[in-house]
């Protein structure tokens, strides 16, 4: 390693243990004697739990326990909540029904635990679950959101009428329908947002230990919010209050937001690990992960765009059904309300929005917050309807775009977003660049020649990270603030330890943190190390999630830093006899300008800590803290030009090549911020081509393995051409906006586009499966035929 | 996975003896469909006798103008052997076509064609070249052998030991992939033999399994070209519909593959 600051392409320090297989996850650790966990769940979409006979499964070898709902009500466990109270437009709360970790009467969807059992090994526990015999009475069932919402549909929680949660809007409604009487065009679409499963590469865990003694809980698990854990599980599960209670995210293999959420299984591991007295494990398996962990999308919209006879945008009307599952999961009521419904102005000057959205309760897996939340449905909708209006008007999308963005900064939209900073002609040129697209006509014409249907689509993307200012949160509902919190430690030796309340996950926090340490204090970033996911350690924190570790997580580490800064140059100030203005740092050192006096980092650290000779008053030590609470979301965007191939006798798109031009202000670690746009462009080709989970009408996951549910693979993605246009973000100091969902977010509709494009039909739905795109394509060989 | 007894056998004898030893025993190749199931706790055997490591059921001979393979060879051993290159292009091609690489260095084609799953690729090989499968008690033809989805004329106790493909003339497999689990949604198997008869056999669509287009091979025999088949389709009623595709979708597939697969083989 090297001093490698801000803008360097240094390695990933953490790559060493995840390549060499010596990640320490949740499933790696172990306890004195500790149990395994296995779950008895719900074979039935929905059904009432008329008995539970765990007799046979108790006789079992090895087995301590079967634990069920009553038992955990019984100690008091609470229910399940959601963080984030929304309104309806009536001005009523949310509906939300109840949420047991084990449910004692009416399961509702397949898959949800009713009871646990603790064993000695983990096939013990598997094999005593199987014996276990719960009684079910069937209820009927419903999948289908809007079908949920039909009078006589049937109903899931008592609290819930007609299974609908919440009647929400947003925006000027007259203001909104007068701009439509005005139209000299209206583009209509109905537009469906698939559901996905978000498939971390390891799948969640649980150990949790149970110290009788210090009445103490400590529990490993895969999180990428362990304080939020920690505070849920202690003040509204009644667990244990907080400082009896450490969790611990050690190395987490991917979250893409399924992770933040506290689910049944780890919160029934802590409290049976006291209940049982032994300490208890639990390691999901890939099918209870399908059926388990939190869903994302699944949106069913109608969109209306008015634009006037110049082509400019008078209006925007959306309304969106969006299925929550058969539960609120944590952050589930803000996905698509507050994540979604405020990004519908996108790039563009739009006068006039309104948008309603409702959210129903179907016999399915809780749907939450997955990589991008919101935005993506928003960004797709948004720009599935620019593409398809400029082609109804007769406009290039390009053009088509161009001439209704906006230009002025910052701008207050009408669906509360105040964007700061932006340059999206900067991003499209470079995009339009980048993919030739003037030449594409020739490469459409030659790729006929093979028989191939060549197709090009764009998508202006624009999202909000760096969430949130807390106040501006708190006012919208939100149960927690949304600073971050850090803390640096000088070592007497000049070592530094930055303790982080963001989450490592997969994002290279351990190397773009230290950068920032490396470019103020000239050290190497091999003198720093990074801590992070113990509640233990780090005082507390939000974590990780909605692309914020760089815009928050960071600038609540600049604030420490320029801390520890102004302290270390007193204290070179007073050692050198010079004024503290005059200390300049550089090269790992501080310097007297205009002399030759200068002292390492290390003496001045070890100077702290001595105190022997401290500046008159001063406390010794080098360790300084900050909270930094946002000043305002960020705003990254760019742009991605998706160019398909479609074999027009099998209906397969190859995506031939992709563009991104990607604004997200200053960059810390360009490669990492690479990788971050590939992982994101292709999990978002893998919903516009591949990823659907799919149930039948009985409420069964159809897709509830890799056998049927398809992720992307490498051969299914083109070599990615990437760039990125800076605007500096003004609301941080850093200048950052955040580059983790922006690939997820702006690239489905490019590929929804191009596919529409190369076909000529614009009637289709993601995923494109070749059945669906094979079946446009003989619809219009049939049309043309005519 | 429930608890197993693991047993070793040395020679076809010796595995029908343990299996006759066995309460609910299960022979066990490379594994890729049998321990998967198990871990899923959807099979339970008692106990699995490995046949991998039986010298008589290994390797890859010519025999005749065509070749015999041992039915513990993996695929990677059929797709990278240049024999069967050199004589069987079209079944050198499927088997490098099978799963991905950790699939392809552990499953056998003994085990793929005995668990004659319905979207496998052998199946199409053999009934289009007109294969013998060779087991510890008999001969049998592709056709007699493959008798439904997941059937065979296999019994519970006999042992796959080669399979005996005579040469062809030409050969060559075309696979339309299910997106997900890359098994065959159509793959279609054409092979002209050196008496200038031609066959085709399709698996990924067909309700019972693998079978023959009889109309495509009429076609064939006076105008061996893609043309001569791209009118015809096999009857969607008699085909798989699911998720990933319907039968009129898988129809259309098995058209579309028939044709790739006479281009191929020229
Ligand atoms: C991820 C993945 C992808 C795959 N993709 C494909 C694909 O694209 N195309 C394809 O065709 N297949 C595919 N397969 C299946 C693969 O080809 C397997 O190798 C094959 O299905 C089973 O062969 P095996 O040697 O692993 O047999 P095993 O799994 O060990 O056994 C399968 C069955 O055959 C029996 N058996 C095994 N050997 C013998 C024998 N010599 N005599 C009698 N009975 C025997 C066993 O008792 C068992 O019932 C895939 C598998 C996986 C895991």
């Amino acid at each position: 390693m090297a001093v490698e600051g801000i803008g360097a392409r240094a390695l990933r320090k953490e790559d060493k243990r995840f390549i060499t297989g010596k990640g320490r996850y949740t499933d790696d650790m172990t306890m004195p004697g500790m149990g395994f966990a296995a779950f008895v769940r719900s074979p039935h979409a929905h059904a009432k739990v008329t008995g539970i006979d765990a007799s046979a499964a108790l006789a079992m070898p090895g087995v301590d326990a079967v634990l069920t709902g009553d038992q955990l009500i019984g100690d008091g466990i609470g229910n399940l909540i959601c963080g984030w109270m929304i309104h309806s437009k009536d001005g009523s709360p949310m509906k939300m029904g109840g949420w047991r970790a084990l449910e004692p009467e009416i399961v509702r969807h397949v898959g949800q635990a009713v009871a646990v059992v603790v064993a000695d090994t983990q096939a013990q526990a598997r094999d005593a679950a199987d014996a276990v015999v719960v009684d079910y009475e069937e209820l009927p069932a419903v999948i289908d959101p809007l079908a949920a919402l039909e009078p006589g549909a049937p109903q899931l929680h008592p609290e819930a009428e007609g299974n609908l949660i919440y009647d929400w809007e947003i925006g000027d409604e007259a203001a909104t329908n007068a701009a439509f009487e005005k139209a000299a065009h209206v583009t209509r679409m109905e537009i469906h947002n698939n559901r996905l499963v978000p498939n971390a590469m390891e799948p969640r865990a649980a150990l949790a230990g149970y110290d009788a003694a210090e009445e103490h809980y400590t529990l490993y698990t895969t999180s990428q919010n362990p304080h939020v854990a920690r505070l849920v599980l202690s003040a509204f599960y009644n667990v244990a209050p907080e400082h009896k209670l450490r969790v611990i995210a050690p190395d987490v293999g991917g979250g893409f937001g399924s992770k933040i959420y506290i689910y049944p299984e780890e919160m029934v591991c802590l409290w049976a690990s006291k209940r049982v007295g032994r300490p208890v494990k639990w390691v999901s398996d890939r099918t209870e992960a399908f059926l388990t962990d939190a869903h994302g999308r699944d949106h069913r919209s109608e969109a209306e765009l008015a634009l006037d006879a110049d082509n400019r945008i008078l209006g925007f009307r959306v309304k969106t059904v969006a299925n929550l599952g058969a539960y609120m999961s944590l952050f589930s009521s803000s996905v698509p309300t507050y994540l979604y419904a405020t990004l519908l102005s996108g790039q563009y000057d739009i006068p006039a929005i309104h948008a309603n959205v409702k959210t129903v309760y179907t016999n399915t897996t809780p749907v939450d917050a997955y990589r991008g939340a919101g935005r993506p449905e928003a960004t797709y909708l948004l720009e599935r309807v620019m593409e398809t209006a400029a082609r109804e008007v007769g406009l290039s999308p390009a053009e088509f775009r161009r001439k209704n963005f906006i230009r002025t900064f910052p701008h207050q939209t009408p669906v509360i977003m105040c964007y700061d900073a932006g340059n999206y002609d900067a991003t499209l040129d470079a995009a339009l660049k980048a993919a030739d697209y003037d030449g594409f006509a020739a490469r459409k014409a030659e790729a006929a020649s093979r028989g191939k249907l060549r197709g090009i689509g764009l998508s202006c993307y624009i999202e909000a990270c760096g969430i949130a200012p807390s106040a501006a949160v708190g006012s919208l509902g939100a149960g927690v603030g949304l600073w971050e919190s850090a803390e640096v430690r000088v070592n007497p030796v000049g070592t530094i330890e930055v303790l982080t309340g963001s989450h490592s996950h997969g994002q290279g926090h351990e190397t773009t943190f230290a950068q920032l340490i490396s470019e103020r204090f000239g050290l190497d970033t091999d003198a720093v190390s990074i801590v992070h996911g113990d509640t233990d350690k780090v005082q507390f924190g939000m974590g990780t999630y909605g692309s914020r570790s760089g815009a928050v997580g960071m600038s609540a580490i600049v604030k420490a830093l320029d801390k520890v800064e102004a302290k270390a140059k007193k204290i070179a100030a007073h050692l050198m006899e010079a004024a503290e203005g005059d200390i300049q740092i550089e090269g790992g050192e501080l310097k007297v300008a205009g002399t030759d006096k200068k002292l390492s980092f290390t003496e001045v650290a070890l100077a702290a800590y001595t105190a022997h000779n401290l500046p008159e008053g001063m406390e010794p030590g080098l360790k300084e803290g900050a909270f930094y609470d946002p000043t305002n979301f960020t705003f990254p965007a760019g742009t991605y030009v998706c160019e398909v191939e479609v074999d027009p006798d099998t209906g397969k798109t190859e995506v031939v090549s992709f563009v991104a031009a990607d604004d997200f202000g200053n960059i810390i670690n360009p490669m990492i911020v690479e990788g971050q746009v590939h992982g994101g462009i292709t999990q978002g080709i893998g919903q516009a081509l591949l990823e659907n989970a799919s149930y039948d009408e009985n409420g069964q996951l159809l897709t509830a393995s890799y056998m049927d549910y398809c992720m992307p693979r490498a051969d299914d993605v083109p070599s990615y051409q990437l760039s990125t246009h800076v605007t500096e973000c003004p609301g941080n100091p850093l200048g950052m906006k955040g580059c983790g969902e922006a690939g997820a977010i702006g690239s489905p509709p490019a590929v929804i586009n191009a596919i529409t494009d190369a076909i000529g039909n614009n009637g289709l739905s993601m995923p494109a499966s070749p059945e669906k795109v094979w079946a446009l394509c003989q619809a219009g060989m049939r049309q043309a035929a005519e | 996975m429930y608890e197993t007894n693991y047993h070793r056998a040395g020679s076809v004898a010796e595995a029908a003896e343990k299996m006759a030893g066995a309460d609910d025993g299960k022979f066990l190749g490379g594994g890729q469909t049998l321990l998967p199931t198990m871990k899923q706790r959807l099979a339970a055997p008692s106990d699995l006798i490995d046949v991998t490591k039986i010298a008589e059921m290994k390797g890859i001979c010519a025999d005749g103008d065509g070749v015999s393979i041992g039915a513990a060879t993996t695929h990677a051993e059929v797709a990278g052997s240049d024999l069967v290159k050199q004589t069987l292009p079209g079944l050198a091609s499927l088997a490098g076509g099978i799963g991905d690489p950790a699939v392809r260095h552990m499953g056998t084609i003994g085990g793929s064609i005995a668990n004659n799953d319905p979207a496998a690729d052998y199946p199409a090989a053999l009934v289009a070249l007109g294969a013998t499968v060779i087991t510890s008690k008999r001969e049998l033809a592709a056709e007699d052998f493959f008798t439904g989805m997941f059937e065979t004329a296999l019994e519970d106790d006999e042992v796959v030991v080669s399979v005996k493909f005579p040469g062809a003339a030409a050969s060559a497999y075309a696979k339309y992939p299910n997106p997900a689990s890359r098994y065959a949604m159509a793959g279609v198997f054409v092979a002209k033999g050196k008496d200038g008869g031609v066959k085709v056999a399709v698996t990924g669509a067909g309700q019972d399994g693998v079978f023959r287009m009889s109309a495509m091979e009429t076609a064939l025999a006076g105008n061996f070209s893609p043309d001569a088949v791209a009118g015809i389709a096999p009857n969607a009623d008699d085909l798989l519909s699911d998720l990933h595709g319907s039968a009129a979708y898988r129809a259309n597939l098995v058209t579309v593959m028939a044709k790739r697969a006479i281009a191929a083989a020229g």
